[in-house]
């Protein structure tokens, strides 16, 4: 057995009992059907081309336009129909819109001359969409990070509160476990992020909302390596708060730091997204690399050679955390007298690895 | 090539308290060895470090003769004292899970599994999540989980603790069985009448240090003292008068006397039995508890 199978089947198991923990997979349908919603029911509000009242003569340029022409034989007939309902708008001599409230106004289009537009800067991005997609980012790394985190903590926290970890440990080495639930944490939340992904983007397709795919393809291209990195630096803070305690009960308590790390750069990014510079330090510190930089480059202010570099720190940032928390995970593992401090861990040397 | 394992002069220290000082005894093959010890004596840091769990700061453990590489540990079954399983995987699946995490492949995991949980009888409940079977039927799954391997040499803190007497009975026989086919067993129990009855050799500890080791009735005869117990009819009050004997204990009837060379217990018998009938004479062979109290000291 070395240390790889072990890191398999260590993985395996993990996902085996997540995949039937029923509270996982409720929310993973609640987030498929939030997918859903968002998607679809916006196209199902928005009610389609309005419906105009016009006699034979002036229909043909509301035909042009795409709206639906309810033909009547005269005005009075065409006002008639908006007063019973029958039509959002007539259209009467002149030309003359009637309308019960507001005019529509694609019915109002389809009868004005619309001026010539010319585009200095043609790829800026829609204003609201700049703002929710950097927010979307920030917020699955958030969310994943944190919740499939709190699983790490928590399946070290039970294989120490339970002492299996003491059969464990004389198995496998104890860098085997490690590396197989975070690689097993890694692994289901890139399947939810995946599914929940393909859900929306085939809402999208079906409602024709698919223009926003291709505008945020690059950005998603690179949240993808910041994501994994940044995962794996916060999983190893996370499994080694969960190897300091032995109850669940203490996980909140020891993970606070790991929380922080978690929780700061999102609402950073959040706050400080429409800021160049903070947003430019925060695209480089590694702890906040994986939300500031996407968005970045999302919104085109990164030049080409910046998420490299960011990439890079970020990089030997997770490694340098995994080491760490791989020697405090394994100088606590054993430890069951109640909380052991991070330095008592980091001291203690056994050769259970 | 003896299947001994071997502990030499291992010593241990936690934050400057020694727990284990110079700790040397055999496990042998073939043989069950109870490791006895009061609370705090060290038995379960003794244990984690013979499955490499802890690491000795002095001394060393040695298997066939070599020092105990990872391989070797792989193929030792270990029960922890305070033990528990996953809460949320059915006995079966842990079973097979820890088998494989020792190497078995995915087919020999699942037979082990499926004839050792029937062998320690749980082959009903094999399939119930761990968290909804009893303490009793959790510890049976412990006992499989220790055993998936068909591992060469186990290790067991506390074994009995929790049991009825029943699965007592279940788990003495499965481990006779190991040590009948060869496998050296090294387990502690506060249960010393357990013990008694069922070890071969004795590893008593102390404050971290060993008291004695070596096979139970060998330690027994170097514990006896020249002690007799006697139950005559009527009153057994005269051997207070008796030359060479000192009485330990009179209760009526019964007396338990050491004699004093050149004294002989034999003379004591035929003095009694001219004063009237004896019901029971002979020596007195100190229990493992009064052995534990004795070395206690």
């Amino acid at each position: 057995m070395n240390t790889f199978q072990a890191t398999r089947l260590v993985a395996a198991r993990e996902i085996k009992v997540k995949v039937r923990d029923k509270t996982f997979l409720y929310s993973t349908l609640i987030f498929l059907l939030l997918a859903v919603v968002a998607t679809v029911v916006p196209a199902m509000l928005s009610s389609g081309p309005s419906t105009v009242a016009a006699t034979a003569a002036g229909a043909e340029p509301l035909r042009a336009a795409g709206l639906d022409v309810l033909l009547v034989a005269d005005d009075g007939a065409a006002e008639q129909a908006v007063r019973d309902g029958d039509a959002d708008a007539a259209v009467v001599a002149g030309p003359v819109v009637v309308a019960d409230e507001r005019a529509p106004d694609d019915v109002v289009a389809a009868l004005s001359a619309a001026p010539q537009v010319k585009l200095l800067d043609p790829d800026a991005v829609d204003p609201l969409v700049a703002y929710l997609v950097p927010f979307a980012f920030a917020f699955v790394f958030f969310f994943m990070s944190q919740t499939f985190g709190l699983q790490i903590a928590q399946s070290v926290t039970e294989e120490k509160q339970t002492r299996i970890v003491e059969i464990l440990v004389a198995a496998v080495p104890a860098r085997a476990l490690l590396a197989g639930k975070i690689l097993a944490a890694g692994a289901l939340a890139l399947g939810q992020i995946t599914l929940i992904a393909a859900v929306a983007l085939i809402g999208m397709r079906l409602t024709d909302g698919g223009d926003l795919l291709g505008l945020i393809a690059p950005a998603i291209g690179w949240f993808v390596p910041f994501f994994l990195c940044g995962f794996l630096l916060l999983a190893a803070m996370w499994a080694a708060a969960g190897a300091l305690v032995n109850r669940q009960e203490d996980i909140a308590g020891a993970s606070t730091p790991v929380q922080l790390a978690v929780m700061a750069p999102f609402f950073a990014v959040v706050f400080l997204n429409d800021n160049a510079t903070a947003m430019r330090i925060l695209s480089y510190l590694p702890i906040s690399a994986p939300t500031a930089m996407p968005v970045r480059l999302f919104t085109g202010d990164a030049a080409t050679w910046e998420p490299f570099v960011s990439l890079a720190l970020l990089l030997l940032a997770a490694a340098g955390f995994l080491l760490a928390g791989a020697r405090v995970y394994e100088g606590s593992l054993l430890r069951t007298n109640g909380r052991t401090s991070v330095r008592a861990a980091w001291r203690q040397r056994e050769p259970i690895g | 090539m003896t299947s001994v394992l071997r502990l030499d002069g291992v010593d241990r220290s936690f934050g400057g308290r020694q727990v284990l000082k110079d700790v040397s005894f055999d496990v042998t093959a073939g043989r069950m060895t109870g490791f006895v010890g009061g609370n705090g004596a060290g038995k379960t840091t003794t244990m984690r470090i013979i499955l490499g769990v802890l690491a000795p700061d002095a001394g060393q453990v040695t298997w066939r003769g070599h020092r105990l590489t990872r391989e070797d540990r792989a193929r030792f079954g270990y029960m922890p004292e305070e033990r528990g399983l996953y809460p949320k995987m059915t006995p079966r699946e842990q079973v097979v899970h820890l088998g494989r995490l020792y190497g078995l492949d995915a087919a020999g995991a699942r037979r082990r599994t499926g004839a050792l949980l029937e062998r320690v009888g749980l082959g009903e409940r094999a399939d119930d999540l761990l968290e909804t079977l009893s303490l009793g039927n959790q510890q049976r799954a412990q006992i499989a989980a220790a055993l998936v391997h068909d591992p060469e040499v186990l290790i067991l803190d506390e074994p009995f603790s929790g049991l009825d007497p029943l699965a007592v009975d279940m788990v003495v026989a499965v481990l006779r069985e190991r040590a009948a086919a060869g496998a050296p067993v090294l387990f502690s129990s506060h249960q010393l009448d357990v013990v008694e009855r069922l070890c071969d050799d004795l590893v008593l500890i102390a404050g971290g240090t060993i008291r004695a080791a070596g096979a139970r009735e060998e330690l027994r005869a170097a514990y006896t003292l020249p002690r007799f117990s006697l139950v005559v009819d009527g009153d057994a009050g005269w051997l207070r008068d008796q030359p060479g004997v000192r009485l330990v204990d009179l209760d009526g009837a019964r007396a338990v006397f050491e004699v004093d060379p050149p004294a002989d217990d034999q003379a004591v018998l035929r003095a009694a039995l001219e004063r009237g009938p004896v019901r029971a004479f002979g020596p007195v062979t100190p229990s493992l508890a009064e052995i534990f109290r004795e070395v206690n000291q």
